[in-house]
This record gives C-alpha cells, sequence and structure tokens, in this order.
C-alpha cells in the first residue's frame, strides 16, 4: 500500500493511486482544511506544499507526491500568517483562506520580507471571490508582527 | 404587553406589507460614534477557525455512509428528451440509485439551456456517479436556440409583463431642455463564482430531514422544503455553519438540495449533491445582461428636464427582471421620467441575484449617461450630481430616513481635486483620468428576525439565534452588539449560529439586510438579559435599578459601588439568565435607502486599449458602522468584485448553439491580487435616527453600485472616449477610441 509523508507523520493510502491528494488528504486522511473550489487547477485553494513548494492538490495525483513531504493548512496552524491574516482581516467568507495561507508559507519562506510587487506575483494564483486582496497583500506584508 | 403593528417589508427594493409584534418598548438609542466594542475595529470571532481550515463548511461535511450524487445535464440550450435509459447507469459499480424526470420535478423533458438538469445518479464515490452518466442513453430533439434578447423582446417571448413606469411628462421634459444625450449601453452577463459552489446533503431520519447546505437563507430553505416534499416543517432541520459565499446566488434550496433528498430517501442513506465549478457557471445563477437605451434632458443650467430609458434584460429560460430602472427613477429629482423594463426569455441558464441586481447595471448606464451630459454642458460632473439632489423619494414623495448624500459629495471633494494632477502623470501612449459615480440602493432589513442571549453563573454571554454568516462578518457584529450592550469585553461573548434546531427564526443574508434586520434583535436580547442581571443586582446589594449599568464585566452603581458580572450571574449556581429580542418594524412612511459616491482614478494605454484601474476612493453612508475593519474589507471587496464586471469577467456563449465557452476559472476571468488598485474607503458612521434602536442599514451592496460607472467615466476624462458596453475589454475600448477619434475629424 502507498504511504503519505504528510505534516510530518506517515500514512498509508488506501485505494487507487489514482486519486488526486486533494481527495485524500480530505476524504481518507480527514484533512478538510485543504479546499477544492474548481478541481481543475485553476483557483489555488487546494495548494499544499510539496517539500516546500506549493502544489495544487487537486491536479496531483497521490502516486506522483512520492516521498516528498506534504504540508497542508493544518501543518501550519502556528504558523505566524494565520495570527496575520485574522489582524489583518483578510478573509471574509474563508473558504480560499487556506490556500492563501500555505502559499503565503512558501513565499515567505523563500523571501522573508516580500516587497509589494513580489507578493502580488507570488500570490496571482490564490483567487479570493470576496475581494479580501488588499488584506492579503497586508497581511503577508507583515507577517511577523 | 404585545402590540401587533402592519409594517412594510423590503427585501431588494420588493416591498410587502406584513404584521409584526413588538413586545418591548424602545431602546435608547446610542450616542452617535465608536462605543466601547461596537464602531471600534475588531478581528473576525470565527476567524482563527476559517484560516486554520478547521471552520466546517456544507463541502466539509462527510456523514457515516454518504454517496455522492451526479447530475445528468442537457448539452444542448434547446432541445427535448426523446429517449431516457438509466438502467445502464444503474448497473454501473458504486451506483445505488438512478432519478430522472418521472422522479423528481427538478428534471424536465424540455431542456430550456445548456445545463438543465435531467437525471441523477447516486454512487458511494463522486467520481463512480460521474462515471456512470456517461453511461446513460440518452437522445435529444434539438432546438433553435434564441440567444438575442432584442429578438424576444420582438417576438414577445418575455419572462413577465414589460414593468412600465411614468412620471410628469417626458415629452415636455425634452422640448424643455437646452441640452439632451442619447445613448445605448450594455452589461454582459457575469457569473457569481463563490468559491464554494451550490451544495447540499440531505439526510432522512423516519420522516425527519436535515439539509446541510451552503445558504444565505436558512428559514427560506427550511420553508421551501418543508413546502415542496409535503413535510411539516420542524421536521425539516436545515444547517449551515460556515459558507463559503454566495452574492446572491444561494438565497434558495436550488435544484440540487431536492436531487439530494429524493436520492437520500430511495436509498435509505446521506446523499451530497455538490455542484461543480463547470455546473456553477453553466446552472447556478448569474448577473443578466442589459441592453439600456437611454435619453436625458437638461437645461443649461443643469436641472434634468426628462430622463427616458428602454431596459432590455437578458433573463434566460427563468428568473427575474431585476430593477435596472431603479437608479433612474430614484436617484434624481427629475420631474418627467419614463422607463420600461422587459425581461427577455432566452435559451439560457436563469438569472439570479447577484450583489444589488439590476442597480449595478442601471447606475453604469445612467452615470455615464449624466457625464455625457455634463460634457455637452461643459458642466462640473459632480456639480451636475449636486444640482439635480432629491430630497425626498422622487418616485413617491416619502421623506428619506436619512440621507446625507451632500456630505458624501464634500467628503469626495478632496478625491475629485486630484484631476489635474493625475491627467497631468499621463506620458507615452498611457492617458491618466478620473471620474465619479452616485450610489443609491436598499439596505434597510425589516422584521422578524429574533435571537436569544444567554449568560451563565460564569459571567459569559452566548447570542442564539438560527442565521448564517455567508463570510460578511455577521458573528462578529453580533457579538460586538450583544458585548456593547452587556457591558463585556468582546471575548466573552459567543455567537452561536447556523442551525435551524438550534435559534429562532432570522432574516436572510442578502439585499444588504443581515446587520441592520439582524443587529437589533440582538441588541434587544442582550438588553433584555442586561435588565435582568440589573434587577438581581439591586436587590442582591440593596441598591436602586436606575442607578446601576453594566460596563467593562461590570455592574457599576452611580453611588460609587461596583461589582463583577459574576458576583451577580455566580448566585444562580446552575441557574443561567435567557435574554429574549426581536426585530421591531422600519419607520412608517419613510423610505429608508443607503447613498454614496466613488472616485476612480484610471490609465489607459490609447495603443493597445489596455486599462488600469489605479485607485478608488469610496464614501457611503449605510448609518452607524458596527465593526470598521469588517466594513472596510466589504467596501473592498465590492469594488474588486465590481472591477470584475467592468473590466474582464464575461460570460461568453457561441452565436449560433448558445453553448458556453467560459465555464472554468482559466476562461472566466475573475479579478487576481495582481488587478487591485489603492481603495481608500470612507464610511460616514451616522447613524440613520429613524431606523431600530441601531441605525444601522447593509453594506453588502452599495460598494459594488457605481464602481463601473465612475471607472467609464474616467476613462472619458482620460482619453475623451464613450466607453459604453461592460466589460470594457481592449475591443471596446480601442473601438471607443477610435469612434472618438472619428467624432473629433467630423469636427
Amino acid at each position: 500500500m502507498p504511504e503519505l509523508v504528510v505534516n510530518g507523520g506517515r500514512f498509508a493510502v488506501a485505494g487507487s493511486t489514482l486519486k488526486t491528494l486533494a481527495e485524500t488528504l480530505r476524504g481518507d486522511l480527514g484533512l478538510t482544511g485543504t479546499k477544492v473550489a474548481c478541481g481543475e487547477g485553476h483557483c489555488g485553494a487546494c495548494t499544499v506544499l510539496l517539500d516546500g513548494e506549493p502544489a495544487l492538490s487537486c491536479i496531483t495525483l497521490v502516486h506522483a507526491v512520492g516521498e516528498r513531504e506534504v504540508t497542508t493548512i493544518e501543518g501550519l496552524r502556528d504558523h505566524p500568517l494565520v495570527e496575520a491574516f485574522v489582524r489583518a482581516d483578510a478573509l471574509q467568507c474563508g473558504f480560499c483562506t487556506p490556500g492563501q495561507i500555505v502559499s503565503a508559507a512558501a513565499l515567505v519562506g523563500e523571501t522573508p520580507a516580500p516587497s509589494r510587487e513580489e507578493i502580488r506575483h507570488g500570490m496571482a494564483g490564490n483567487l479570493c471571490r470576496c475581494g479580501t486582496y488588499p488584506r492579503i497583500e497586508e497581511a503577508i506584508a507583515s507577517w511577523r508582527g | 404587553m404585545a402590540r401587533l403593528i402592519r409594517t412594510e417589508k423590503e427585501v431588494e427594493g420588493r416591498y410587502t406589507e406584513q404584521w409584526v409584534v413588538v413586545e418591548e418598548d424602545p431602546l435608547d438609542r446610542w450616542p452617535a460614534g465608536p462605543l466601547d466594542v461596537v464602531g471600534r475595529p475588531a478581528a473576525r470571532v470565527d476567524g482563527l477557525r476559517r484560516a486554520r481550515g478547521t471552520a466546517r463548511y456544507t463541502a466539509d461535511v462527510a456523514l457515516p455512509g454518504m454517496l455522492h450524487a451526479a447530475v445528468l445535464r442537457s448539452p444542448h440550450a434547446s432541445a427535448r428528451l426523446r429517449r431516457l435509459e438509466l438502467a445502464p447507469a444503474l448497473a454501473a459499480p458504486g451506483v445505488r440509485a438512478a432519478i430522472g424526470p418521472a422522479d423528481c420535478d427538478v428534471f424536465s423533458e424540455e431542456a430550456g439551456y445548456q445545463g438543465a438538469p435531467v437525471a441523477a445518479v447516486a454512487a458511494e464515490s463522486f467520481g463512480q456517479a460521474r462515471a456512470a452518466l456517461a453511461l446513460v442513453e440518452v437522445e435529444w430533439e434539438v432546438g433553435e436556440p434564441l440567444l438575442d434578447p432584442d429578438e424576444a423582446v420582438r417576438r414577445g417571448q418575455l419572462i413577465d409583463e414589460p414593468d412600465r413606469y411614468e412620471r410628469g411628462d417626458v415629452e415636455r421634459g425634452l422640448a424643455a431642455a437646452d441640452v439632451v444625450v442619447e445613448a445605448e449601453y450594455r452589461t454582459a452577463t457575469v457569473l457569481h463564482n463563490a468559491l464554494e459552489t451550490h451544495q447540499a446533503v440531505c439526510a432522512w431520519e423516519g420522516d425527519e430531514l436535515t439539509v446541510h447546505i451552503s445558504t444565505q437563507w436558512i428559514w427560506g430553505v427550511r420553508k421551501d422544503v418543508a413546502k415542496r416534499l409535503g413535510l411539516a416543517p420542524d421536521k425539516v432541520r436545515v444547517v449551515c455553519e460556515y459558507m463559503g459565499g454566495g452574492f446572491g446566488a444561494k438565497n434558495d434550496p436550488g435544484d440540487h438540495t431536492f436531487v439530494a433528498a429524493e436520492l437520500a430517501r430511495r436509498t435509505g442513506r446521506p446523499v451530497r449533491c455538490a455542484l461543480t465549478r463547470r455546473e456553477e457557471n453553466l446552472a447556478s445563477g448569474n448577473r443578466h445582461a442589459t441592453i439600456q437605451r437611454l435619453r436625458a434632458g437638461a437645461r443649461a443650467d443643469g436641472t434634468l428636464t426628462a430622463l427616458e430609458g428602454e431596459f432590455v434584460m437578458a433573463v434566460g429560460w427563468d428568473g427575474f427582471v431585476s430593477s435596472t430602472a431603479g437608479p433612474m427613477k430614484m436617484l434624481y429629482a427629475c420631474e418627467n421620467v419614463r422607463t420600461v423594463e422587459l425581461g427577455a426569455k432566452l435559451n439560457t441558464g436563469p438569472n439570479d441575484a447577484f450583489r444589488a441586481p439590476g442597480f449595478v447595471e442601471g447606475t453604469f448606464g445612467l452615470e455615464c449617461l449624466l457625464d455625457e451630459l455634463a460634457a455637452k454642458l461643459d458642466l462640473d460632473p459632480l456639480e451636475l450630481r449636486r444640482r439635480n439632489g432629491a430630497d425626498a423619494d422622487p418616485v413617491d414623495g416619502r421623506p428619506f430616513s436619512a440621507k446625507n448624500l451632500g456630505e458624501c459629495y464634500r467628503r469626495a471633494e478632496p478625491h475629485w481635486a486630484r484631476r489635474a494632477e493625475v491627467r497631468a502623470r499621463s506620458e507615452g501612449p498611457w492617458r491618466r483620468g478620473v471620474g465619479l459615480a452616485s450610489q443609491i440602493w436598499y439596505g434597510g432589513g425589516g422584521p422578524p428576525s429574533y435571537a436569544f442571549v444567554r449568560v451563565g453563573s460564569e459571567g459569559d454571554a452566548t447570542v442564539l439565534t438560527a442565521m448564517q454568516d455567508i463570510g460578511t462578518g455577521t458573528r462578529t457584529a453580533m457579538a460586538q452588539i450583544a458585548a456593547e450592550e452587556l457591558g463585556l469585553p468582546l471575548e466573552r461573548v459567543s455567537v452561536s449560529l447556523g442551525d435551524s434546531a438550534r435559534g429562532p427564526y432570522a432574516a436572510i443574508s442578502a439585499g444588504s439586510s443581515t446587520t441592520p434586520s439582524m443587529g437589533p434583535a440582538v441588541r434587544a436580547a442582550a438588553a433584555d438579559a442586561a435588565r435582568q442581571i440589573i434587577e438581581i443586582a439591586a436587590q442582591r446589594f440593596e441598591s436602586e435599578e436606575r442607578v446601576l449599568s453594566l460596563r467593562g464585566g461590570r455592574i457599576v452603581s452611580e453611588d460609587g459601588g461596583a461589582w463583577t458580572l459574576e458576583e451577580v450571574t455566580g448566585l444562580l449556581g446552575d441557574g443561567q439568565i435567557l435574554g429574549r429580542g426581536s426585530r421591531g418594524p422600519n419607520p412608517t412612511g419613510m423610505r429608508v435607502l443607503t447613498f454614496g459616491v466613488q472616485v476612480a482614478e484610471v490609465a489607459v494605454d490609447v495603443e493597445t486599449g489596455e486599462v488600469r484601474v489605479e485607485r478608488i476612493a469610496a464614501i457611503h453612508d449605510v448609518g452607524r458602522v458596527i465593526n470598521p475593519l469588517g466594513a472596510a474589507s466589504q467596501v473592498e471587496g465590492g469594488i474588486i468584485q465590481g472591477i470584475g464586471h467592468t473590466l474582464s469577467e464575461q460570460r461568453l456563449l457561441d452565436p449560433a448553439s448558445g453553448e458556453a465557452l467560459t465555464l472554468t476559472l482559466d476562461a472566466y476571468k475573475l479579478p487576481t491580487i495582481a488587478d487591485v488598485p489603492e481603495i481608500v474607503t470612507e464610511l460616514l458612521d451616522v447613524p440613520d435616527e429613524h431606523l431600530t434602536s441601531l441605525g444601522s442599514k447593509g453594506l453588502g451592496e452599495p460598494p459594488i453600485i457605481p464602481t463601473a460607472a465612475a471607472i467609464a467615466n474616467a476613462i472619458r476624462d482620460a482619453t475623451g472616449a464613450d466607453v459604453r458596453s461592460l466589460p470594457i475589454t481592449r475591443e471596446e475600448m480601442l473601438r471607443a477610441l477610435e469612434e472618438a477619434r472619428e467624432r473629433a475629424y467630423a469636427l
């Protein structure tokens, strides 16, 4: 049975390896913080990290993950970005928010003090229909408190 | 003693008369401006749950034994079922049930639009359900789709009778005008695209049905489901703890709920029916396109003498005709106005309410027309609007409960005054300019709505009401209101909502009505609990009620004493103090509306037609602001959706077949973080003295209303080109520039 390393734990994955990573995380591991909003890799809501690199879990098949460590929003629950998003009111309905925070974690992991331009470039793949973008920008710009 | 009162209720401009029971004496009005908790910025009380992904949305509901439904939809815009054979699907792996038109009334043998539901299957996994759909044997007799709204009007294919309105004498008004302008404006069909698609999970226990649903109105779903399934309303429980956006398209149960309920009934298992993104963009509602043929006349001093409009709406196969003529009737004090609204019945997906339906579209037309008029009159556009302000509702003469549009204009002046500086920053092909547009809309809410407030012996409070928080920050605003009334810090107030079994009736979250409908009920419930606490304290500490008040988690006496809340509530042991509150009537004979103005700054590349919005200043009057932090976010969100509507979003159809071409989020262009301009928000924060104990109106819709016109008017200021069609694609921009050039040569 294939295994996945998720948020520091190792999990056996039942069933078809042709399932997407998002289905497996949500359905088999109960990690429903990862949201699926389009299911086609267009909106960024399902973003997770694979060895620290952002990936769209709704179009990533489980068997393609291999030994790479998966980090979901549940693995980032104490990341300072979470508080920064709440403080800046960088969410309304919140459906895109876990994906936004995961993408932002990758961004600040690479670039700890991103410029406004770098934030806009790095976050352009995460849609927010409520339009909290100015606050997302603010949250990331001030993520270290 | 309960008093029975006849009152008027409004949702999105539709008024109904109804009875309301008023039980309490009216509460004292709070003073204007920030109080201890109300009027001060508060981070969302449910922010951590949403940000950490622990908030449970309908999408996350996984019940034991739950099956997944997939819906077979018509691939044709106009077709009739010739044959439907479900048996092969029923025999597919994992499939537990299959239903068609004979089994469920949401299915029809006549498909009036691409995406019309025809059949559904339930299977152990969604993948199995989808795979089984491919096995359904289906034959269609394909018809010729009707897609052109003007053609539908010519053929008399209308959704409703034409809605005609007239006051004064438009011909005389036009004859008295020194200047007349005439133009045709168009707006495109746009799609809600809430990130959580329409979905429901239905589960039966005996004759009781639980519906988990992403909805804007728990009680509306309960009523509709009970009625259509022939159940007593108390046999239907509706749950929506967290909700991933709606924007107007989730006001009713939708087809998916009835599909899930029927499949759950047949299988004896819970069934999820969730739309895919593509289904969402086919069959879950839209803002209908409009064609607006408008005329305005004015005297040389700017006084409007006539306004006239024919509004043709591309409603779709079903739906409703949005009040696109509303702004023309209501915004200005013009004596002679004539409008007709025509809703075309087409072979396209039914429309649904979308954030200020009609007024977004109608304001684009009217406010662009006014700027074209200002240009001909050689009058400052802001001055033209000031000269035509209405002191009472121009439709029926009613006084406004409050109108501070003049103050909004005054606050807009510094932003408007940036014109010369902005234009001077034009360089190379980039031309810069500034435009403005006014906003009028409803947003007063109304009865009924109820809340309970429970205070335990530890002195903490819980607000209980079966309303929904669609993402606007309702939990937070309600917690702030209760905390203010109880004199508690915000962290000692919890809000329990989202379940019809766990609280009383609450209003719809639509029409910018949640805060004005619900807030006064929560305040009244908290005031009822506070009164009881003070009565108990007066007896316990041998004081008089009139000298006691609740502040900072304490009971404070004017005579100098102070006790913590726990010293009173702790007396009760396991006992609780229960407060009850309801929403009272709206002011009789008054028009309760919201107003505002936006000033946009744009840059236009006159060679490529690219338009960039660089700054928008938004000044709105929605009465008292409960949470300035959440309110600013609402304004920004409305403007950003407005920018999408103005510049990039449109549902495109194949002109021959009617097949939708923009079903995915790479084809349908939502704004991204990179498209967002600087946004400056100013809310007047003046309580409406006639409206409830709060004086608060709703803010969900007003900010999206003037954005398109402000941008289009800024483009005219920058380039001299009249853009008259949304979205302002590069093609539309280049067309308008070419037209402006030709006009200049002709002179």
